[in-house]
């Protein structure tokens, strides 16, 4: 019989302790509490829970063997659904999957699967990489961008015997893992372990590689049997208002990749970076929360601004948290009008205008509506924008013969086709910003047609 | 890749380099641009392709050292490496359409006008070009000019040779010679540009620009290059990097470009 426990916590770094460095915030479960928490478990016959894993690992079954303590078995159980665990485990919105759906909800709290997972993912680290090299005359694959998508893609057509080129624009790989989420969430000797597993199964990474500019198309088309567009959304957003271009105001991006990719956080690098004292982050996703937490540990004083109320904030409600512990202030129903400078363009305010909510827009939330007379405005020296992104526009140049939304995404099917033989597409660049987890569900069922679509080629 | 192949001082302060790439070699034209890392923890900081060589597999870079950076590839040695090198980044120049194009190269924004002399004088329309520096010593590839342009005008601040004055002044006189002209296209510092953009609007001629914004990436990720041209925002890297300078809001765009050097950094991540 499982036990009624409550759900166990994992450990993390103390706020006032974390928000002076960037190593990573949650310790994750010890053994023994793994085994509690696994042993919470019901082995529900429907598995209600894999129904929201978006690349639908066997849940019950990996959990059932951290019961015994057996991180190898459970080992093989994820690897048949992901290759990224480590990652999975962290990064993941379990709360609004697979947790979600756990009947352990009515009892002391959802399993945490995500904890569990990331224990199996950290384990797999500890091993050494499997080496091997796919036949130098199988078909091979092309693959757009190193992000979630493209890595998950990769591993599943490497592990069918397919030879595999990934091309990276920028000079380390990982996409969004690398450049976006900061070290202090997802260390990034985990991402650099993890695309070591894939070099060490052959897959080759062409790192400053921009396709459309370095490597055009019809190479590609001349090359490779099959080509996978997972570019991510890499354009950002801004607010469209006055005062946008004065001098710190930037895009969470920006921000972001200065810190992460470029590590600029460190005293010694060469890589410049610009910390305000009195910090505003505009929207309230993940990103959002991991700017304004990246701030906070460069001894910034941190406002979020945002439109709508705390029922909606998009981010994991463990980012609000942890982001809330250290001490990141939420101005909540709140819109900025225009941003004031002064006379040597460097941003000093920001005119706000309350917000009331109203009836429900397209996306079921209910729509934020102006406050009138309720403008005023607070003193900041840095505005980091953070409103979602959308695909590169280099894409649309670089693939002339594919389908795009209006917003620039690629239109594929459910199967990631794009209706162009030889390219599919998936990611963030075919649905706009959305999680890793779903770019990586994006990656396997490509990587499934791909490598179906290459034995049928071949017949 | 991205061996050093050549590095030669052209200048005080200012190497020319031939690095192997063929990447972009194969695929780059005049106006677009590299980014680079000198070293493994380097910063990014963008270059325009100033020559290439297909079959070589080769591009040309010209570097004036104004940092860290800059003095680190100074410092290179023929066989040594590049540790990053993307490119070609940006849109190529697009001036096709004009007949009668007026080149104005400025100190180390030379190094952009430079493939499109050459290129105009490959299709036997060679431009007339102007070139300027502080003084003599500085004024960049003056030989190969001479081979490509119709007419070369030298302008020195100092007047240690050519006229004394600045391009604007050379251009005004070109302009009021009666001479037709119907581009000009324009590198250089941004004050330069701008300057040579408030001559030729007196004259509405049209006028090109090449805008030398920070960048982090240079892909269109980070948005650190935006400038407002005509009233709305573009990137300098995916958009441009050239525009009409007769809509850049110029006093923003030099605001935004020296942002890192007063908070106590000294800039490094200009192109040119």
């Amino acid at each position: 019989m499982a036990n009624m426990k409550g759900r166990n916590m994992p450990r993390v770094q103390d706020a006032k302790e974390r928000v002076r460095n960037f190593d990573e915030v949650s310790h994750g479960f010890d053994d023994a509490t793994m085994v509690e928490e696994a042993d919470r478990c019901l082995n529900c016959k429907n598995a209600p829970c894999m129904g929201g894993c978006p690349v639908g690992i066997h849940i019950p079954e990996f959990i059932s063997c951290l019961k015994k303590g057996d991180k190898e078995g459970a080992s093989e159980v994820i690897s048949r659904s992901t290759k990224l665990p480590a990652i999975c485990g962290r990064v993941c919105p379990q709360e609004r999957q697979c947790e979600k759906y756990c009947v352990r909800n009515r009892a002391g709290g959802a399993v945490a699967i995500g904890q569990l997972e990331r224990c199996v993912g950290d384990y797999n680290l500890t091993k050494q990489n499997v080496k091997s090299s796919p036949d130098p005359s199988a078909p091979a694959v092309a693959i757009v961008g190193s992000g979630p998508a493209g890595l998950t893609c990769a591993a599943d057509c490497l592990s069918a015997g397919l030879r595999v080129t990934i091309f990276e624009a920028f000079h380390k790989a990982g996409g969004v893992l690398t450049y976006g989420i900061p070290e202090f969430r997802l260390p990034k000797a985990i991402v650099d372990k993890e695309i070591s597993k894939l070099l060490d199964m052959g897959c080759e990474i062409k790192l400053n590689s921009l396709v459309g500019r370095s490597v055009t198309i019809d190479e590609l088309k001349r090359d490779y049997d099959a080509i996978f567009i997972s570019s991510g959304a890499g354009l950002p957003q801004f607010l469209h208002i006055e005062g946008e271009n004065l001098n710190g105001v930037m895009s969470a991006n920006e921000f972001l990749t200065r810190v992460n990719l470029m590590k600029a956080y460190k005293k010694d690098s060469a890589t410049p970076i610009y910390c305000g004292q009195n910090v505003v982050v505009v929207g309230a996703g993940n990103v959002a929360m991991d700017a304004a937490r990246t701030a906070k540990r460069l001894g910034g004083d941190v406002t979020i601004v945002y439109r709508r109320s705390r029922d909606e904030i998009p981010a994991r409600a463990e980012e609000v948290e942890h982001a809330e512990e250290e001490g990141v202030k939420f101005m909540l129903l709140t819109n900025p009008v225009s941003i004031g400078g002064d006379e040597t363009g460097m941003v000093n305010s920001m005119r706000c205008i309350k917000m009331q909510l109203g009836e429900p827009d397209a996306s079921g939330r209910r729509r934020p509506v102006p406050i009138e007379g309720s403008e005023f405005e607070i003193a900041t020296d840095h505005v980091i924008v953070a409103l979602g992104t959308s695909p590169n526009p280099l894409i649309k140049k670089a693939f002339p013969m594919l389908s795009f939304n209006p917003r620039g995404t690629i239109i594929a099917d459910e199967n990631m086709f794009t209706g162009v033989e030889g390219i599919w597409a998936g990611g963030d660049v075919v649905t706009g910003s959305a999680t890793v987890i779903s770019a990586m569900g994006a990656g396997r069922k490509a990587a499934a047609q791909i490598i179906e679509y290459i034995g049928e080629k071949k017949k | 890749m991205n061996k050093v192949l050549s590095i030669v001082e052209t200048a005080p302060r200012v190497v020319r380099l031939e690095v192997e790439t063929p990447d972009v070699a194969k695929h780059c034209l005049p106006g677009q641009f590299i980014i680079l890392r000198a070293d493994a923890e380097g910063e990014r900081v963008p270059f325009t392709i100033c020559d290439y060589d297909r079959e070589k597999g080769t591009i040309t870079l010209l570097v004036q050292v104004v940092g860290d950076t800059t003095a680190e590839i100074a410092a290179l040695k023929a066989g040594e490496y590049i540790h990053d090198l993307v490119g070609p980044l940006g849109n190529p120049t697009e001036l096709d359409e004009y007949e009668n194009v007026v080149l104005v190269g400025g100190g180390i924004g030379c190094a952009v006008i430079y493939p499109q002399a050459k290129k105009r004088m490959s299709e036997g329309k060679p431009c007339d070009i102007i070139i300027g520096a502080k003084t003599s010593q500085l004024l960049f590839a003056k030989e190969d000019f001479k081979k490509f342009a119709k007419n070369l005008y030298i302008t020195t601040d100092d007047g240690s040779e050519g006229l004394k004055g600045f391009v604007t002044t050379q251009l005004e006189l070109l302009i009021q010679s009666g001479e037709k002209i119907d581009c000009v296209f324009v590198v250089g510092p941004m004050i330069m540009m701008k300057n040579v953009c408030d001559v030729t609007a007196k004259y509405d001629i049209p006028t090109v620009v090449s805008m030398n914004s920070l960048m982090l990436d240079g892909t269109g990720m980070c948005g650190c290059c935006r400038i407002t041209v005509g009233g709305e925002t573009k990137y300098a890297c995916v958009d441009g990097p050239e525009f009409d300078g007769h809509k850049v809001d110029f006093k923003e765009a030099m605001q935004r470009v020296d942002f890192y050097k007063k908070r106590g950094n000294d800039c490094r991540m200009m192109r040119y």
